[in-house]
């Protein structure tokens, strides 16, 4: 009793009211579902009748569905796509917008606005750019030069490297942004080093600007990778899995069975899957990289 | 990544507890081109050579070209469409000037298309988002910064550690708590709490509120307590003012995030009265007519290129922390 008192007396109440808006946020909407996840992938779940536990059922379920392993390499393509199309165009960019010494900041205004565009707007625009007839946006450019009609978004082939185009349209200037605020700490005094040992414009970039750039470029790298395995918007949005599923992914898939199905137990089973293979490549990729990020 | 709620679409796990603070005020680029010891891959002295000088000019006009064609190029075309018939636009899309102006697209967009009441509805659920995610990130930052309760350290990991849990986790068990929400047993279906409380649940806000906190004078807090300020007037009178730079930038991106966000306000928001513009546009472009589609599409995007182009210092200053939330 006594102590219950002093501790009042000594903040330690008012502390405590203070933090209930974060416990109250984080517990119902954070901690929670993170625990339930874990639960409702263990159960059936239908809204209707108490959920019942039914052991790995969701699991096997999950990965016995012949559009498991589709989404799987759907995914995985629309990932390497991105890290082909995407990762080194915002370098190159900063590089060279930290080499000019004019219009910088109209430049990066420039390579940043895509990002504030909405996303449901720019894949909406995206897909009328993408029409495949001749008077297409996209195929009457195309055309001036001799090219085309493309199919774009109908094509089962064409589709995927048409979602990430556009995606890395809308998401290169943040990257671009970020390799500009490391650049501002390259060390420059290694240039002079470099060019006493005679080196030209592309051996000092690669030897004195990349490596400084190293913790960056591991991060920036992982954290797209993650991005992308979760890709919803475009693929919902422009093609809606199509055409013939070549872009459904995994997230579409967790969508299906949630929202469409209604059978929320696979839902969240595929959805630890993929939390825990990322997981897993993250902490692979940190052990695998911790030798050269420290050198 | 740290809200459970923006996740799938923005995505994007753990950075955070690295991420810099503000930095201070950049110095004017001006000063850069005198000051000798500033140089880049370039040498000052390779620069004012002939060639190297046109070389570089030439990748600079090249560079700007490109980013005035691929960024603005589609925002201009939209601009262009939205005012054009819906004819013009599908016949000849790159015509450069329509055959005429048709003004109508847009307030038919705005009235007809009802976009003003999917326009208001973003900017309650933008502003409530707003709201919460300051209370939370100010208070629980305040108190796991200043007041350092001795349970704090618990806190602080259980909350850093939520940005560990890729957003696709929680998506459907989140769903079914808002659906049902434990100890009060109401659903918020079809209500903007669903949208609102959530989004409180941000670990990136609170981290970076708190490591701001982290660097401010801790002996102006002393005194204060010393003239008898409370827990509260402490926050309110003290730490609050000195913590302006942070709280500016947690908002910008509060509002932003807000209006981006499709996937969570399209499952907890199924009454159309309700959805915001993100989760409209979609419907609607099947329901009007191209050219009212593509001035709604306008529409929709000029609020956050505005904010973007008022606050851009703030956003290019920080977005190495904001990208931590929008990935």
């Amino acid at each position: 009793m006594n102590a219950t008192v002093r501790w009042v007396r000594g903040g330690g109440l008012s502390t405590l009211v203070l933090l209930i808006p974060l416990l109250l946020a984080f517990g119902y909407f954070a901690w929670f579902p993170i625990g339930r996840a874990v639960v409702m992938s263990f159960q059936e779940t239908n809204l209707v009748d108490a959920p019942a536990w039914i052991g790995l059922d969701n699991f096997t379920k999950v990965l016995s569905d012949p559009l498991f392993w589709t989404s799987i390499r759907n995914t995985v393509y629309f990932t390497v796509l991105a890290l082909i199309f995407g990762y080194p165009v915002p370098l190159a960019l900063a590089v060279l917008m930290r080499e000019f010494r004019r219009f910088t900041g109209l430049m990066s205004v420039l390579a940043y606005l895509p990002v504030v565009v909405p996303p449901v707007v720019a894949v909406l625009l995206w897909r009328f750019f993408y029409d495949a007839s001749s008077t297409g946006v996209f195929n009457t450019v195309l055309g001036w030069f001799g090219l085309g009609p493309f199919p774009w978004i109908q094509d089962a082939s064409m589709a995927m490297p048409s979602l990430v185009l556009q995606a890395t349209w809308a998401n290169a200037g943040a990257t671009v942004i970020i390799y500009l605020a490391a650049l501002t700490s390259v060390r420059t005094e290694l240039y002079d080093a470099a060019e006493v040992d005679g080196a030209g414009v592309w051996r000092k970039v690669w030897h004195v600007t990349l490596p400084q750039l190293r913790n960056i470029l591991l991060i920036t790298l992982i954290l797209q990778v993650i991005a992308t395995f979760q890709v919803f918007t475009e693929p919902f949005l422009m093609t809606g899995g199509g055409p013939n599923n070549a872009t459904t992914t995994i997230l579409l898939q967790i969508y299906n069975y949630a929202f469409r199905f209604g059978d929320y137990g696979a839902a969240t089973a595929l959805s630890l899957l993929l939390a825990l293979f990322l997981a897993v490549m993250s902490a692979l990729y940190f052990r695998a990289t911790r030798s050269w990020s420290t050198s | 990544m740290s809200n459970p709620v923006h996740v799938p679409e923005r995505s994007t796990t753990s950075r955070p507890a690295e991420a810099p603070l503000p930095a201070p005020p950049a110095a004017k680029p001006r000063s850069r081109r005198s000051d000798p010891a500033d140089r880049g891959i370039l040498s000052v002295f390779d620069r004012r050579r002939g060639r190297v000088r046109w070389i570089v000019r030439i990748a600079q006009t090249a560079v700007l070209f490109m980013l005035v064609v691929a960024s603005l190029g589609p925002m201009l075309w939209l601009a262009k469409a939205a005012i054009s018939t819906t004819q013009d636009t599908l016949r000849s899309p790159m015509a450069f000037w329509p055959s005429g102006l048709d003004w109508e697209n847009l307030s038919t967009a705005w009235n007809q298309a009802e976009i003003s009441r999917y326009f208001a509805n973003t900017v309650w659920l933008a502003m409530g988002s707003w709201v919460v995610q300051l209370l939370v990130a100010t208070t629980g930052g305040y108190v796991l910064s200043v007041l350092r309760p001795r349970y704090s350290p618990v806190v602080t990991g259980a909350v850093l550690a939520t940005l560990f849990v890729p957003g696709v986790v929680v998506l459907v068990p989140l769903f079914l708590t808002v659906l049902d929400l434990p100890v009060f047993g109401v659903s918020l279906l079809n209500t903007y709490w669903a949208i609102w409380l959530p989004a409180g649940a941000n670990a990136f806000n609170v981290l970076l509120v708190k490591r701001f906190m982290d660097n401010l004078p801790r002996d102006v807090f002393e005194a204060a307590r010393v003239d008898g300020a409370g827990p509260f007037r402490l926050l309110w009178m003290v730490v609050l003012p000195m913590s302006r730079p942070i709280l500016g930038v947690v908002s910008i991106f509060a509002v932003l995030n807000a209006w981006k966000d499709f996937l969570w306000p399209l499952i907890v928001l199924p009454e159309p009265t309700l959805q915001p513009l993100s989760v409209r546009l979609p419907t609607i472009r099947d329901t009007v007519e191209l050219d009212v589609f593509l001035a709604a599409l306008l529409i929709s995007t000029l609020l956050p290129i505005a904010i973007f182009l008022v606050f851009q210092r703030l956003f290019l200053r920080n977005v190495s922390l904001g990208s931590a939330v929008k990935g």
